[in-house]
């Protein structure tokens, strides 16, 4: 009924046409990587193909057809970029279980994936206005920090090579910190809405920063205190990273000042300073970081520079166009199928693929900025902005551990690495960007009354 | 498999890449340059309508809202045929969390190729320049609005 109304209106189309192309060519270049990795290494094309490719194909049409039914004017581009993406992590993971690795499992990815989907679809179903959220902000705030700490709880929580951020049900494990950054996120949007007038405003200018109140610094005192608690106790850096980050960004798109993003940074490199000089798995990170060539760290059994090099070494034998899929070496790199799964890729596809796949994760990055740009009130602006910059800053801080641009810490690439909780908590965040890109796109609300019928009358 | 076969796999597999990559910012495209190319969207539908808008589109015809101050600060607006409405309330255009605005707010419309602003009763009033919108009056290009404290602006 509101179709006719909105012909003459030039909004965004819909691009549902342009969508299913760029899904299908999605799904065609992960069918080609994968029978290009049975070409090279078996010299025919694998059997698994047909499966796996149509397996994915028939995944991510369901998740279109849930997206076109249910989220009709979002973003046509953030579904093919996220399928090309998650379709390469299992292209890259079959290929280092063909080649004997212990660990990798392809088909306990696509299973993973197709949960992913389904959890995509249910978060489309279920959430159909996004601004409810913002009546659960406390209530997400809860859940992520008993998510965040539960691996410590006695007896539910796991110690797995080394950190301690996971919780066991039998055989089972998941990690909660990847649905605790979620929730948070959802947190932060609802408090600094809510809060960030007496955030932005109050306090004294000294110099070029504008002071913030002491009594205002609550909150980011205790985030930060979340934040160096988990890298402490947890031994996870790369999750307090992440979520020391989110939260100076969010505060920085909301309040618009410079000082905040000052104190964040000297709050946490000042704690992760002090925690490397006291804590010696954080230490070991730095050591390794500003010397991963010397041979005594190179030799040292836990907390070594063993998996860097031999990820550089893997990134420096694939140089500019790689080593083709199938035929380098990436096996050799321990955890070449989580952690390292960049590197693994930067061997076979070099640094032209690299680019190509970074240039990908920009694409859906940029797709959640302009969401956040186009949405008409704050509460979108900055959940689009903050759940964007998490995909953003976890890429970073990953793809920067790998390539020894700073301290590495243990965090997955979104949707390649394999590992479930990652990849679902990946899902549902790009089920949210999806419906807020729907919400931003869809034409404005129309006007109460007809205008024909309205009488302009001067008083 | 040849050596030649799988370094020609491996170049096409590179090539194909980068293509969806290219293919990707086509889609996009119309970000990239503005909402001129945007009616190029609907193919078929966005047609027939255009003409009919084209010819009042004069030179001096508003085609955006730009928020220049307050919290939305550089919000843009693509200015249609369609009223738009600022306040509190949800279902308004734009949406302004603000103390000092009401649930709905003022109103904007276009009338014989003008823009008009319309305060909708509220509390603290609207204001066009320095004066409070008492009546609806045409807005000219580049005038702040005051809605609480959002300022916003129609820009060609």
């Amino acid at each position: 009924m509101s179709e006719a109304a909105v012909s003459p209106v030039p909004m965004p189309a819909k691009r549902r046409g342009a969508q299913l192309v760029m899904l299908a060519i999605a799904v065609a270049i992960v069918m080609g990587a994968y029978a290009n990795v049975g070409l090279a290494m078996t010299g025919s094309v694998p059997a698994g193909m047909l499966t796996y490719g149509l397996g994915l194909g028939g995944l991510v049409l369901a998740a279109y057809l849930v997206l076109a039914k249910f989220a009709p004017w979002a973003d046509p581009l953030i579904l093919p970029l996220v399928t090309l993406v998650n379709g390469l992590g299992l292209v890259m993971i079959y290929r280092l279980e063909a080649a004997k690795m212990p660990g990798a499992s392809a088909t306990n990815q696509i299973i993973m994936t197709g949960i992913g989907v389904v959890l995509f679809s249910v978060t489309l179903l279920v959430l159909r206005d996004h601004r409810a959220l913002q009546r659960l902000t406390y209530t997400a705030g809860l859940v992520g920090v008993v998510l965040l700490i539960s691996p410590l709880t006695p007896g539910l929580g796991k110690e797995i090579n080394g950190a301690r951020i996971w919780i066991g049900f039998g055989s089972a494990s998941i990690q909660p910190a990847e649905f605790a950054k979620i929730a948070l996120v959802i947190f932060f949007a609802g408090y600094l809405v809510a809060k960030r007038d007496v955030l932005a405003l109050a306090g004294r200018r000294l110099l070029f920063i504008d002071l913030p109140r002491a009594r205002d610094l609550g909150p980011v005192i205790i985030t930060w205190a979340v934040a160096i608690g988990v890298l402490v106790l947890q031994k996870d850096l790369g999750s307090s990273l992440l979520l020391f980050g989110a939260f100076v960004v969010m505060l920085y798109v909301a309040t618009q000042r410079t000082s905040w993003v000052l104190i964040g940074i000297l709050l946490f490199v000042g704690g992760a300073f002090l925690a490397g000089q006291l804590f010696s798995h954080v230490g070991d990170r730095f050591d390794v970081w500003l010397d991963p060539g010397s041979d005594e760290y190179y030799s040292r059994e836990f907390g070594g520079s063993y998996q860097i090099m031999q990820g550089l070494f893997g990134l420096g034998a694939g140089g500019i166009l790689g080593t083709g899929l199938g035929q380098g070496h990436p096996e050799l790199i321990p955890l070449a199928f989580s952690d390292f799964i960049f590197s693994a890729t930067g061997e076979e596809l070099g640094l032209t693929g690299l680019m190509a796949l970074l240039m990908i994760y920009a694409l859906i990055v940029q797709r959640g900025l302009r969401t956040s740009l186009a949405a008409r009130d704050p509460y979108s602006k900055l959940l689009a902005g903050g759940l964007s910059f998490i995909l953003a800053w976890q890429v970073f801080i990953i793809v920067g551990g790998v390539t020894n641009l700073i301290p590495l810490t243990g965090l997955v690439t979104p949707f390649m690495s394999q590992g479930g909780s990652a990849l679902l908590a990946n899902w549902i965040l790009i089920a949210l960007l999806v419906r807020m890109s729907d919400t931003a796109r869809r034409p404005p609300p129309q006007a109460i009354q007809n205008e024909g019928l309205t009488q302009v009358f001067q008083r | 498999m040849s050596e030649l076969t799988l370094l020609l796999i491996r170049l096409a597999f590179l090539a194909v890449l980068w293509f969806f990559v290219v293919a990707a910012v086509g889609v996009i495209r119309t970000d990239l340059f503005g909402s001129r190319t945007a009616p190029a969207g609907p193919r078929k539908g966005g047609k027939p309508a255009k003409p009919v808008v084209k010819p009042k589109s004069k030179k001096g015809e508003p085609r955006q809202l730009i928020v220049t101050g307050g919290p939305l600060q550089g919000t843009t607006i693509n200015l249609t045929e369609t009223p738009i409405t600022i306040g509190r309330a949800n279902d308004a255009t734009l949406v302004v969390t603000d103390d000092y605005a009401s649930s709905r707010h003022a109103r904007l419309f276009p009338q014989d190729g003008q823009w008009i602003v319309e305060d909708l009763g509220s509390t603290n009033g609207t204001y066009l320049d320095r004066s409070k919108v008492t009546r609806p009056t045409p807005v000219p290009l580049g005038v702040p609005i005051r809605v609480g404290k959002t300022v916003i602006e129609l820009r060609k």
